[in-house]
């Protein structure tokens, strides 16, 4: 027991923690995050759970399984995976031959600082510019009609419809998927193609066995973002077909703006559906990541 | 017929030259280095000899096959890379696989070629990990299993051991050579650091700017230097400026002391300055006998590093550096006291070209 007295007294004080000032510096991310993220998704949370009047009730949930509600869900997660998969697709060659085709080294640059802006350009200034350019009376169908003799319009497309919208979307989504697959590519050392080849792999077997295996989370992840950021895309949707397209974004906008179809507790209940899917959807996306990442160290 | 052929190699990228005027015959099971500093072709050459860089000129035939022209899965090569390379989506037992299974060898083939070669590394309990899972030298051990599954023909070893600290260096390094023998492949390796080199090869090819400038045992290239290149990367040597007084006896005169070396001096005329290649561990201090040449100085300098004490003495122009070991018995001369520095004429090199 001495003993034990001795050595605790000859340990040294523990010294008071202090503050760190940096954590000023992150304040502001704090704050934003709480008063417009945390605390409305708190709100609307509750709120689906109750009426107008506040008490709790399922109503609303229920009605989520209502066919015009179901339709919305399915058409929104239809036009999230075709604009996610086609964005991935088109992303993916495109970064993969800026990273690996060999291509002049001013592209890369070039490319990047146009990615960089697409994929943040979305919302009504991409609507307008897609009917300006698209549209019945838009530039570019009116260019292939005069000049090319090609009347876009007869063959059925329509910029207000389901493939209009995802063609719209895929303005943002391919530089989307180009930015966050680019890294991924680098990754992929010129050691293990040459490892591969010494061994007796042709290239594809470089692809199938060692490429795509690796690159394979990061591609799925990317494609799982994008759909989220599809999903939860309202400005762009709303501003290119205005309520001609029934999709969950515009119903929820519907439901809080205050025409006929006013009931902001459904809202809510319609904003925690997105919400569990996009957070499904980035969850996954998450640990497909940290998974490539892993592989990448 | 050597096994390994390599004549008037040559690489250039537009206006620089890579590597040129590369001739080399290596034996079948021998183990030689491509030793230099980096950018002198080292790696370019091997690169050559797998295939993944095509020469501009010359040939490479291996055991009497022309494999100019040959993709690199076509040559019958085993490589390590200085970074392992280890496919970081296989585990360690897939890895070693990969080549058994891409040249599609039955299952009951590769399972115990795969179990043999993690016996042969020291690693048969690590089949089912991951690369990121491995240390350094266990990644390097993994690639070397790998490269030697298939059972190649040639093994290239491009710096394996640079990413590695200095203790699994030493360890590796002699684990590498007794399974070269013991596998008696013909083995090429790169690498800058002069003492894996001279550890490891049967025959070193020392280059620079994209030539050999000297290739000979490890023997040859540290006691017999033929350039002032290959004198000063291999080793710590002195060298020593000298006017050639008679090339038939081999007399030099350095800061106006005659020495005498054991052989004659090719290609030199008398009045020629010529620099003189010596080691420390070669001088003496003190002890003139009449078999040695001895040279009057002045102690310059006195460094002592524990078990050794390195000592500076400085004649008219030249320098000569030499180590001692410490003893308690007899301290070490002082700075400014007058030495006279003994050492054998075999010890002297006259290095090719003249001096300006």
């Amino acid at each position: 027991m001495a003993q034990m007295q001795l050595d605790a007294a000859a340990l040294p004080l523990a010294q008071p923690r202090r503050m760190s000032f940096a954590f000023l510096g992150v304040v502001p991310f704090f704050v934003f995050a709480v008063m417009f993220l945390l605390w409305p998704t708190a709100f609307l949370m509750v709120g689906s759970f109750q009426d107008a009047d506040g008490h709790f009730t399922l109503e609303n949930i229920y009605r989520l399984s209502e066919p015009t509600i179901l339709n919305a869900y399915k058409i929104s997660i239809e036009i999230s995976v075709a604009s996610a998969l086609l964005g991935a697709i088109f992303g993916f060659f495109l970064a993969a031959a800026v990273v690996l085709g060999g291509l002049p080294r001013w592209l890369r640059p070039t490319l990047m600082t146009f990615c960089g802006v697409a994929s943040n350009f979305a919302g009504l200034p991409l609507a307008f510019a897609f009917l300006a350019t698209l549209g019945r009376t838009g530039l570019v169908t009116l260019l292939l009609r005069d000049f090319v003799g090609f009347d876009l319009y007869a063959t059925g497309f329509n910029v207000l419809s389901f493939t209009g919208l995802t063609l719209t979307y895929l303005y943002f989504q391919i530089p989307l998927m180009v930015l966050i697959l680019t890294p991924a590519l680098d990754g992929l050392k010129r050691e293990w193609r040459e490892a591969a080849e010494v061994l007796g792999a042709t290239s594809w077997q470089y692809w199938r066995h060692v490429a795509i295996p690796v690159l394979w989370p990061s591609f799925l992840g990317t494609t799982l973002l994008l759909f989220a950021n599809s999903f939860g895309a309202v400005a762009t949707a709303y501003g290119l077909t205005g309520s001609s397209l029934n999709i969950v974004p515009i119903l929820l906008y519907a439901q809080s703006r205050g025409d006929v179809l006013h009931n902001p507790n459904l809202g809510y209940a319609l904003a925690l559906g997105m919400i569990v899917i996009t957070g499904l959807s980035n969850g996954a996306y998450i640990w497909l990541r940290a998974r490539g990442e892993r592989w990448l160290k | 017929m050597k096994f390994l052929e390599i004549e008037n190699l040559r690489k250039v990228y537009g206006a620089q030259v890579g590597v040129q005027h590369f001739d080399i015959a290596v034996e079948r099971g021998e183990f030689i280095s491509f030793l230099g500093p980096s950018g002198c072709g080292k790696t370019t050459t091997l690169r050559m000899v797998a295939g993944f860089e095509q020469p501009s000129a010359g040939s490479i035939r291996i055991d009497g096959r022309d494999v100019v022209g040959l993709r690199p899965n076509q040559r019958n090569i085993g490589m390590v890379f200085q970074s392992y390379a280890l496919f970081p989506n296989m585990t360690v037992a897939q890895n070693v696989a990969f080549g058994l299974k891409i040249a599609k060898r039955p299952d009951a083939e590769i399972k115990p070629r795969v179990a043999e070669m993690l016996q042969m590394i020291k690693l048969p309990q690590l089949g089912d990990r991951f690369p990121y899972q491995l240390s350094g030298g266990q990644q390097q051990r993994v690639a070397l299993a790998r490269a030697l599954a298939g059972s190649p023909q040639l093994l290239l070893l491009d710096e394996p051991l640079s990413a590695l600290d200095a203790k699994i260096r030493a360890s590796l390094r002699s684990e590498i050579r007794d399974l070269q023998r013991k596998l008696g492949i013909t083995t090429i390796y790169v690498t800058h650091d002069q003492e894996e080199a001279l550890a490891m090869s049967d025959r070193i090819v020392v280059m620079s700017e994209g030539r050999i400038e000297q290739l000979g045992t490890p023997f040859e290239i540290y006691n017999r230097p033929r350039t002032r290149f290959v004198a000063s990367f291999v080793g710590t040597l002195n060298i020593l400026r000298g006017k050639v007084i008679d090339p038939a006896k081999g007399v030099v005169r350095v800061d106006e002391q005659d020495i005498r070396l054991d052989q004659q001096i090719p290609n030199a005329a008398p009045g020629e300055m010529r620099a003189i290649a010596l080691r420390p561990e070669a001088v003496t201090l003190g002890e003139t006998r009449p078999d040695r040449n001895a040279m009057k100085g002045t102690i310059e300098e006195v460094s002592f590093l524990g078990a050794i004490v390195r000592i500076k003495v400085r004649f008219k122009d030249n320098l000569i550096s030499l180590d001692t070991f410490n003893s308690s018995a007899s301290p070490p001369p002082r700075r400014g006291d007058s030495a006279t520095v003994t050492f054998a004429p075999a010890d002297l090199q006259v290095l090719e070209g003249v001096e300006g």
